[in-house]
């Protein structure tokens, strides 16, 4: 459950000062599979690393499964962060020296997971998500689609209840861009929440809620009746 | 993150950036190898000199005439005085002092020594029996200028001018001519070559009174005192002192040298070389371990957006800097050890080449060398690390 109340972000630059987010108030169920619309520079990316708890608010509240994690320090936000939130980027962010596999490690090596487990829980990712073949190949060696299921693979390997997508498809054609929404969607019907921000108009409507920003302001909240 | 983690993702990043990491180990490799092989030198050096001299004999000390410390570089020049020369008798009122075990008057001087078909100009040291003991020498063959000698013309032959004279038939026995006066040849000195810059396998060998007869001159060049101790060595030194003082009717004229004072002279003065090339060399570290502040500076940039997502999901500020930390300390570490090894063998191949020279680098050198690799290493990442862990996450991810 996600609730954002008066949520406020402002960038200063130079002389000017953009007002990211205006007064944002927002609640998101568990479960939830909702898409953010709106032209660039409306503030999506911001809203969705507000709710990451990548980037803080300069006023308003958050609460987290009723939770207020506004005021927390670094290090309770870093564990939030690495427990119950996954990222997908645009960029797919995979680093780049290491194997698809150890990429896929990497939240349980943070996380302190012990090195059995890791492995195995890896192994499965990889199979889950058809990687297996590709284990042992830097991103170089990666197909666009194939980093961005990496990508998803690493977001999903703690098991969070939150996913945060930030144009996923972006920087993929439209059929791998399709299968990457269908992985994803997969997880929604698991019980993730499913949050996704695009400018594709046909991407956006496959969710059952609906948001619509422009200037750092929701203008239309939709949800569907029949899923 | 644990430890176990933490060391071995930093160990990748290391393995992973092969080039950058190659170099910086040997530059601080380099660093540490040079600070161990010149200590090795310099302490070589100090033990050199310390063998040296145990070589001319401990307990030893030198009564020479003239007072070094008023007459500077002119012992026996005090205020246009000549002093007074040491004389036989001298050297035997020292030989009844206790603390002196044994001495050995020194008189210097050159000669003719010929046979019948062989004629040479030798170095003739006058002497008597305690020569051998006090300076640690041997004899090859025969026997030395023993006691009471005066009375029969004895001549002990360095090594070279025994096989020059007489390559084919024993030296012993025979006769020789030094001067005007006729020798028998009682025996030969062992070969040492050069200790302190005496040539011993050069010299002669005569009683002492022979050598001032020899030479015309009732006065010695020295006379060389060794003690019933170490530990006595300052109390001898001031009882020669009083003795001749009182024989030259007062006059405090006479050198005493004890091996110790020369001793810890140069061994001051070679310390302090060794910590000087030491300290030199250490710059070296410093400047590796600015090096290692760039290099990990330049792998902050690089490495941003890595960082961003590293905080994306789930490290903390101080995952992120022990992560770099221990990037850092696998490079210094990994260098120390390597320019450790690289200086032993550099001192163990001085070693072979030069088997006298006993060039070990003192363990404190060795331990510093490796303690000021890995602190500057560790310190000069302090900066990076932290500048690492405060990167804004989002402004991090978004930087390409
Ligand atoms: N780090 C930043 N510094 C300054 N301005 C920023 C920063 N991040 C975002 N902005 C500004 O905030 C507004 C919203 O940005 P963003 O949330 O990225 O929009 P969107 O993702 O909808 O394109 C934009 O005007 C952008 O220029
Ligand atoms: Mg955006």
């Amino acid at each position: 459950m996600i609730r954002l109340i008066d949520i406020t972000r402002t960038f200063t630059m130079g002389e000017q000062t953009v007002l990211a987010l205006n007064q944002i108030n927002l609640q998101i169920a568990s479960g939830e599979y909702l898409s953010i619309m709106g032209p660039s520079g409306s503030g999506k990316s911001t809203l969705l690393n507000i709710i990451g708890l990548l980037d803080q608010p300069d006023s308003g509240q958050y609460e987290l499964d009723d939770k207020a994690v506004t005021d927390l320090t670094e290090i309770e936000q870093a564990q939030i962060r690495r427990e119950k939130i996954g990222f997908v980027f645009q960029s797919f962010h995979l680093i780049p020296r290491l194997t698809a596999a150890e990429n896929i490690e990497l939240p349980l090596t943070l996380g302190g997971v012990p090195i059995d487990e890791r492995k195995m829980r890896v192994q499965n990712a990889l199979q889950a998500f058809e990687l297996e073949q590709r284990a042992n190949h830097r991103p170089a060696e990666l197909s666009g689609g194939q980093r961005q299921r990496v990508a998803i693979a690493r977001a999903t390997i703690m098991q969070p209840s939150i996913i945060l997508a930030d144009e996923p498809t972006g920087n993929l054609d439209h059929q791998i861009g399709a299968e990457v929404m269908l992985l994803l969607e997969n997880l929604q019907h698991q019980g993730t929440t499913l949050i996704i921000v695009t400018h594709d108009r046909e991407l956006g409507s496959r969710a059952n809620r609906q948001i619509a920003m422009r200037d750092g302001k929701i203008l239309t909240d939709q949800t569907r009746d029949t899923p | 993150m644990t430890l176990l983690d933490t060391l071995r993702t930093a160990l990748k990043a290391v393995i992973s950036y092969r080039i950058r990491s190659v170099l910086i180990v040997l530059a601080m490799s380099l660093g540490v190898a040079s600070v161990i092989i010149l200590t090795a030198l310099g302490d070589g050096a100090r033990n050199f000199v310390i063998n040296q001299f145990s070589s001319i004999g401990t307990n030893l000390l030198v009564v020479l005439p003239g007072r070094a410390e008023t007459a500077g570089a002119f012992p026996g020049a005090v205020l246009g005085q000549t002093p007074r020369d040491l004389t036989l008798h001298d050297a035997q009122l020292l030989g009844r002092l206790p603390q002196v075990k044994r001495y050995a008057p020194l008189s210097i001087g050159a000669a003719e020594l010929s046979t019948a078909n062989r004629l040479r100009e030798v170095t003739v040291l006058g002497s008597n029996e305690n020569l051998i003991p006090i300076r640690h020498m041997r004899l090859a063959l025969g026997s030395f200028i023993t006691q009471g000698s005066e009375r029969s013309a004895q001549i002990v032959l360095g090594a070279k001018i025994a096989a020059d004279f007489f390559p084919h038939n024993p030296a012993i026995g025979q006769r020789v001519r030094l001067g005007d006066s006729r020798f028998l040849v009682s025996g030969v000195l062992a070969s040492q070559g050069e200790s302190m810059g005496f040539n011993t396998d050069e010299i002669v060998i005569i009683p002492v009174d022979y050598a001032q007869a020899l030479f015309n001159t009732t006065s010695l060049f020295r006379i060389l005192v060794e003690a019933n101790n170490h530990g006595e060595i300052a109390a001898t030194k001031q009882a020669i002192l009083a003795t001749l003082k009182q024989s030259h009717d007062g006059e405090d004229d006479n050198t005493v040298i004890t091996q110790d004072a020369v001793l810890a002279t140069f061994d001051r003065i070679l310390h302090a070389l060794t910590l000087a090339v030491a300290g030199i060399a250490a710059i070296s570290l410093i400047v590796a371990g600015i090096l290692v502040m760039n290099v990990m500076l330049v792998a902050v940039s690089q490495r941003t957006s890595e960082i961003g997502l590293l905080k994306a999901i789930g490290a903390t500020s101080g995952d992120i800097r022990r992560l770099f930390f221990t990037e850092a300390a696998w490079l210094s570490l990994v260098g120390a050890l390597l320019g450790f090894l690289l200086g032993q063998l550099g001192s163990l191949l001085i070693r072979i080449l030069y088997p006298q020279f006993p060039a070990w680098a003192p363990t404190w050198a060795s331990a510093a060398a490796i303690g000021i690799a890995l602190i500057t290493g560790i310190i000069a990442t302090t900066l990076p690390a932290i500048k690492a862990a405060q990167l804004n996450a989002v402004a991090a991810l978004n930087r390409k």
